[in-house]
């Protein structure tokens, strides 16, 4: 979707504001709210796509405005309404419902560091006709889904050459919104600056991107 | 970490980023959320303790230092780093969540390396741990793709116009680290006094290593 969280290449946003020796989370909470979207992510009821998507469903004023770990916790609140694992009126009381089950957690603390080392790998082992080869010059697509996509806006209609096919991948477009995995070729695509920022841009510079086998056409 | 360059934004007052309590307060939601999925029996409390210990005490910059080390140090490994980087990693112990998928890209005098997620906040954990605020914010998001030579001139690096930058946007589960060069004379150090020297900045290519 053309959401605001789609920011290459936008302005005037600010300085980059640098912290010496930053922690890793600033407040307890952030880490709590850390911790709690990735233990609720062990109940498989959303994938890595859908929750990023939910991330961008945070009306556009609200993105803006919260912290980072402020929506990671709107988006799995959203979540867990969404697939009944919560109600909203749990989540307003703080209480369980009268006569809501309890549940077994599945991400036990034993389970954790084996679980961080093992992660969710993206690659599927099956077969997928690859459309493009490394070498060939492409153009991203004018496409602008309402749904989820990992095609940014600055690169569609653009062309550039494939560099390297990754291989098969989970698709995220469809899987986001629930209707499957649509494994398919993923791609190394370099730009140059100049092709998506106009002749103004250096001239030796270029932007790679990672785009699947159907945000791209031949060129 | 060295000095912020003049020119480099400083982090302001905490206000700038933590707005005025409000009614609905972070700290208090949170709470109250974790209680109830405790209750609930959807999460183990013990379970968001170790998560919370690996990401503040286990996983962080100085995996990702030893494998830039170890690359300086062993042409060979540096070989395997940059054609499977997944296994090199793995070489040295680091893997999995959000690393399952690594490509090294590697600094020389023709090219610099730039790694930025535009769409979110996509970064590297195994080798990196978890990304630093400026990385998940707007400011670097929207800048890094358009202006990465205005970024890096805001963290002090004024590259020649010859150099070839390479912005790396992370649009999917491919997660990429820098292996900066190596600073000249530094022939003689150990790859641990090498490591010790690799910053994070470095490795997601916003700066070279001192």
């Amino acid at each position: 979707m053309n959401g605001v969280h789609d920011m290459g290449g936008m302005q005037d946003m600010g300085p980059i504001q640098y912290e010496e020796n930053e922690p890793v989370f600033h407040e307890r909470w952030e880490a709590r709210a850390y911790a709690v979207v990735r233990a609720m992510g062990a109940w498989r009821k959303w994938s890595i796509d859908a929750a990023r998507y939910q991330r961008e469903l945070i009306p556009p004023a609200e993105y803006l405005r919260m912290s980072y770990y402020e929506r990671w916790l709107a988006a799995l609140i959203d979540l867990m309404i969404k697939t009944n694992l919560v109600t909203r009126a749990e989540i307003d009381s703080g209480n369980l419902a009268p006569g809501a089950p309890k549940s077994v957690p599945p991400l036990t603390a034993d389970q954790v560091l084996p679980a961080i080392a093992r992660g969710a790998p993206a690659n599927r082992d099956v077969p997928a006709v690859a459309h493009f080869t490394a070498g060939q010059q492409v153009r991203a697509r004018n496409m602008n889904p309402v749904t989820h996509t990992r095609l940014p806006r600055y690169a569609r209609g653009k062309y550039g050459t494939v560099v390297r096919d990754y291989g098969v991948f989970v698709f995220p477009d469809t899987n986001a919104s629930g209707l499957g995995e649509r494994p398919q070729h993923l791609y190394s695509v370099r730009f140059a600056a100049r092709e998506l920022w106009g002749p103004e841009a250096a001239a030796h510079d270029s932007v790679y991107l990672d785009l699947w086998d159907a945000y791209l056409e031949p060129a | 970490m060295a000095n912020a360059e003049p020119g480099r934004a400083r982090h302001g007052d905490d206000h700038d980023r933590h707005h005025q309590a409000t009614p609905s307060d972070p700290a208090l939601r949170v709470k109250s959320l974790e209680s109830l999925l405790i209750e609930k029996g959807l999460v183990d409390a013990a379970a968001l303790d170790v998560l919370i210990d690996a990401y503040e005490h286990r996983i962080g910059p100085r995996n990702g230092a030893r494998v830039v080390a170890r690359a300086w140090v062993d042409p060979a490994y540096r070989q395997r780093l940059l054609t499977d980087a997944d296994a090199a990693i793995a070489e040295l112990g680091y893997s999995g969540m959000q690393g399952e998928h690594m490509v090294v890209v590697e600094n020389s005098a023709r090219v610099h390396n730039l790694v930025v997620c535009t769409l979110c906040s996509c970064y590297p954990w195994p080798v990196l741990g978890l990304p630093p605020v400026w990385y998940k914010s707007a400011p670097y998001r929207s800048r890094a793709v358009i202006d990465p030579r205005g970024v890096l001139r805001e963290f002090g690096l004024e590259l020649p116009q010859d150099v070839e930058v390479r912005v790396w946007d992370s649009t999917a589960e491919i997660r990429y680290l820098v292996l900066p060069e190596r600073p000249k004379g530094t022939e003689g150090l150990s790859e641990e006094a090498l490591a010790a020297r690799v910053t994070r900045d470095a490795m997601i290519g916003v700066a070279r290593v001192a």
